[in-house]
């Protein structure tokens, strides 16, 4: 793990981007603190008014503070996703690894369902599975996690079945080592390297889905603060305000650009020989000296 | 008549900054056949694909390739293009790749053909189906209608040596004709390459680890490692009277292998 | 090759009945009883029980579970996709011209998505390194970063009400084409041309190059053998984005207000109207399936190796 930390923050633009979205996620947990003023609050006399010093982007439609809309909205645009990332690398994770490392009945199982599954459009799905459980966050997120755990698995299966066929593991096998045990100590790390690229990567989609959804009007309902409800709501003034699609806006891009960024750059950190490889990286600006005598992590005593 | 002096050739990575072939000299005069051995990684391909400066743009070459009095590195890449396939004929190792996958191996071949001459299709299709034939190889017109997939390295091979034929170069660069190929192959490669420089009478470079087929068509023997010409001469000098320890023992070794097999043939025989 | 397209034309039955099916107990995985739902749609001011039961009988509710899915396969077959459950009308009626609006739509987008892709493709791998590579790169990077509408509003502001070039929205002509495939251009042609790059870039160093080159023939000769080689990888990856396009519409549709299947969708599903959303996943799974086969026997025409495959 030092390793792959070091080796991250030689990629400037990399380190930036991880600093960029801790610093989101950390605002949106503590929104309650850094926020200025209350999101929801509604003061017709302040409708579009213009940035002030009190109101640092000035407020919407509905006298709001855009600032504290912005900030309450990290909430749902970025650390709901989260969640459903984990929850489908989660539930992805399990069946992928189950599926990769016992093979057999169970491996051609899963990967029926899962075909199946990957064999329906999936934005259609979301928006069939959010018709029928109704508009809302948590039901989108529910819809997300159907249809993303699929791709997981497939993706973690392969994965997990490259590294199982190695010798050392069939050797702590015939040793003796509980399944379990060798599932976590010895294919959980490696693997654990695909895993990050493959979140990274499908994280900016899905923020961009989830805020087209609101922005649809199926997300997150009024008055809760959300990026894409909140450039909705601009549209009525799209044409007089412009500036109130301009904000949400660009922190969307923003945070999708630092994930891309990440992603890429995490994908490089994680396997050193995409350091050389000029177009297996889609950006790459600069060459990277890949710097020697770093420290390999403790092996456990056997 | 000297067609190609190549004077202090230097080619060298431009990211590593390695010097992959050092200072190469050496001349071959017209109708003569020059061979140039060693063993993987001393630099032959990356010296003949320079004489046609094929090499990639990251490989730095510097130095002087004359080409009939011409310097063909300071040519622009317009006049180079035009003396490919015409004047200076190349000749990969492996026929499997050299075609696009795609494509039958026909296309490959009245494309290059309508490059460089003005012919109809049915002249094209005269002249190929000639050349083909004269390869040893049969039923020329179906031949051209298959993918490099359906075809063997021999005879994939030959019909790269049958354009030649048709194009009629004055320098051939074969590049490892026969490592791709099964003994038999070989044998009938080694043939059509003799034919071919008695037909066309033209100079012919050859690339090989192998003594054997240096031995059958080689007049003079370059022999490279690492980078540099470390011996060269005449055929005879280099197998029989060589000076650098290098080329003494991959004569010894080649010399020791033939012995074995003759020595297993002998046994067979008295069985 | 023949028997190939057969073969693979096969396959697609039991998918299809598989997607039939589970599109079709979508309306019984709702919480909601879909008879009170059908009620409330229209307004019914008192709902009994006895009306839910009468109700039920009337639509075929009651029957078994799979004779109802069998009496909705077949009226599915002959078009007939049910009752609009908020404005009575056959689903079809609405859902056919819909879907013909955003078939239009998607049509014109793919095209110059694919033109572009290639163009873009072919010409930053020939540069690859060079000051066009990268600003192509670094420009399609951003606009894949940012949302769909959002770009789509900046551009109506500023054609539309600025310079009042274009309509703002609707569906009247081939001019109120422009901006919306011009926004989907913009979000997908950076994806896809990348595809074409990284194939273009590994077939840079194939040995038919080096031989193609070495035989004098012209660059451009040369490219275009590059691409027949890319377009394997290509074809796959643009075949399946047509439906994923399809699917997308909706976003933009929303935003320029354009009649398509979209607009249409996101109504029924704010209004509950099931029979719709239904129609929607069940012709755009089919869609999907039916893309997925034709990639695959196009691979097969362009790739021999792959006729054996089945």
């Amino acid at each position: 793990m030092r390793r792959v930390f070091s080796n991250l923050w030689q990629d400037k633009l990399g380190s930036l981007s991880l600093i960029i979205i801790a610093a989101t996620m950390l605002a949106g947990i503590g929104a309650s603190l850094i926020a200025p003023h209350d999101p929801e609050k509604v003061d017709m006399s302040l409708r579009y008014a213009s940035s002030t010093w009190q109101y640092w982007l000035g407020n919407d439609h509905l006298g709001r503070c855009i600032l504290s809309r912005l900030i309450y909205g990290i909430r749902p645009s970025l650390l709901a996703v989260l969640l459903a990332l984990a929850v489908s690398v989660g539930i992805g994770g399990v069946l992928g690894y189950i599926a990769g490392y016992f093979k057999g009945m169970i491996d051609k199982l899963i990967m029926r369902i899962c075909d199946v599954m990957l064999s329906f459009p999936g934005y259609v799905m979301t928006l069939a599975i959010i018709g029928i459980l109704g508009v809302g966050l948590e039901n989108i997120l529910i819809a997300f996690v159907m249809m993303k755990w699929a791709w997981f698995a497939r993706i973690i299966r392969t994965s997990v079945m490259q590294y199982t066929d190695a010798g050392y593991i069939k050797y702590a096998l015939a040793t003796g080592m509980h399944p379990v045990k060798l599932m976590w100590k010895h294919i959980l790390p490696v693997t654990f390297a695909d895993i990050a690229v493959i979140a990274s990567s499908a994280i900016s989609s899905m923020i961009l889905q989830i805020s087209g959804f609101s922005f649809l009007g199926l997300g997150i309902q009024a008055p809760k603060p959300e990026w894409g409800m909140m450039m909705n709501e601009a549209r009525e003034v799209m044409f007089t305000r412009p500036e109130l699609m301009l904000v949400p806006g660009l922190a969307i891009i923003i945070l999708v650009s630092a994930f891309n960024f990440f992603s890429d750059a995490l994908q490089i950190a994680l396997n050193p020989k995409l350091m050389s490889a000029k177009h297996k990286v889609m950006r790459r600006s600069h060459t990277w000296k890949f710097k020697r005598g770093f420290r390999m992590p403790k092996k456990e005593a056997a | 008549m000297k067609i190609l002096h190549v004077t202090g050739l230097n080619i060298t990575d431009r990211k590593t900054s390695k010097s992959l072939v050092v200072n190469s000299s050496f001349e071959l005069k017209e109708g003569d056949c020059l061979a140039i051995a060693g063993e993987s990684g001393s630099g032959k391909s990356l010296t003949c694909r320079a004489i046609m400066r094929l090499n990639k743009p990251e490989l730095k070459q510097t130095g002087s390739i004359l080409y009939n009095g011409e310097d063909l590195n300071l040519l622009s890449s317009q006049a180079m293009r035009s003396m490919r396939g015409k004047q200076l004929c190349y000749i990969p190792q492996n026929g499997m790749t050299a075609f696009d996958p795609t494509c039958v191996v026909g296309v490959h071949l009245h494309e290059t053909l309508a490059q460089h001459f003005s012919w109809n299709k049915s002249e094209r299709i005269t002249a190929i189906t000639r050349a083909v034939e004269s390869v040893a190889l049969k039923q020329p017109v179906e031949l051209m209608n298959k993918y490099p997939h359906e075809l063997s390295g021999g005879m994939l091979q030959r019909i790269m040596i049958a354009l030649a034929l048709i194009l009629e170069p004055k320098l051939i660069i074969a590049d490892e004709p026969t490592t791709a190929l099964d003994a038999i192959s070989q044998y009938e490669v080694i043939e059509q390459l003799k034919a071919l420089r008695q037909r066309l009478n033209c100079s012919m470079m050859i690339v090989s680890h192998d003594l054997g087929v240096i031995k059958k068509l080689a007049d003079q023997v370059l022999i490279m490692k690492d980078g540099s010409i470390i011996e060269r001469g005449p055929k005879h000098s280099i197998f029989t009277e060589a000076k650098h320890n290098y080329t003494k023992t991959l004569v010894s070794s080649k010399l020791l292998l033939a012995d074995h097999f003759n020595q297993l043939m002998r046994e067979d025989a008295t069985c | 090759m023949g028997i190939y397209i057969v073969k693979r034309l096969l396959i697609c039955i039991p998918l299809l009945v598989i997607i039939s099916f589970i599109t079709f107990i979508f309306t019984y995985l709702s919480p909601l009883e879909p008879v009170e739902l059908i009620l409330r749609a229209q307004g019914v001011p008192t709902i009994t029980n006895e009306l839910i039961e009468q109700t039920k009988i009337e639509l075929g509710l009651d029957q078994p579970f799979f004779i109802q899915y069998w009496n909705w396969l077949i009226s599915c077959l002959q078009l007939e996709l049910g009752i609009s459950y908020i404005t009575g009308k056959p689903v079809w009626t609405l859902v056919g011209p819909a879907f013909l609006n955003t078939l239009k739509l998607t049509l014109a987008s793919s095209i110059v998505i694919i033109v572009f892709s290639i163009l873009l493709g072919i010409v930053t791998a020939l540069r690859e390194g060079k000051g066009l590579d990268l600003s192509v790169r670094g420009v399609s990077f951003l606009l894949t970063a940012m949302p769909s509408y959002w770009v789509a509003a900046l551009l109506i502001w500023y054609f539309s009400v600025k310079l009042d070039l274009l309509p703002t929205s609707g569906m009247d002509g081939m001019s109120s084409y422009i901006l919306p495939v011009i926004v989907m251009t913009m979000s997908y042609a950076g994806i896809y041309f990348r595809t074409i790059r990284s194939a273009m870039i590994n077939q840079l160093n194939s040995d038919y190059v080096l031989y193609g080159r070495a035989c004098g023939l012209q660059e451009r000769t040369i490219t275009l053998h590059m691409l027949r080689n890319s377009m394997q990888v290509a074809i796959s990856i643009f075949c399946m984005a047509i439906p994923i396009i399809l699917g997308s519409t909706v976003v933009i549709e929303n935003v320029f207000a354009w009649p398509g299947l979209g607009t249409l969708t996101v109504k029924s599903i704010l209004g509950r109207d099931f029979p719709i959303i239904q129609a929607y996943v069940l012709l755009l799974a089919v869609a999907f399936v039916l893309f997925n086969t034709i990639s695959d026997i196009l691979n097969a025409t362009l790739n021999p190796k792959l006729r054996q495959g089945l």
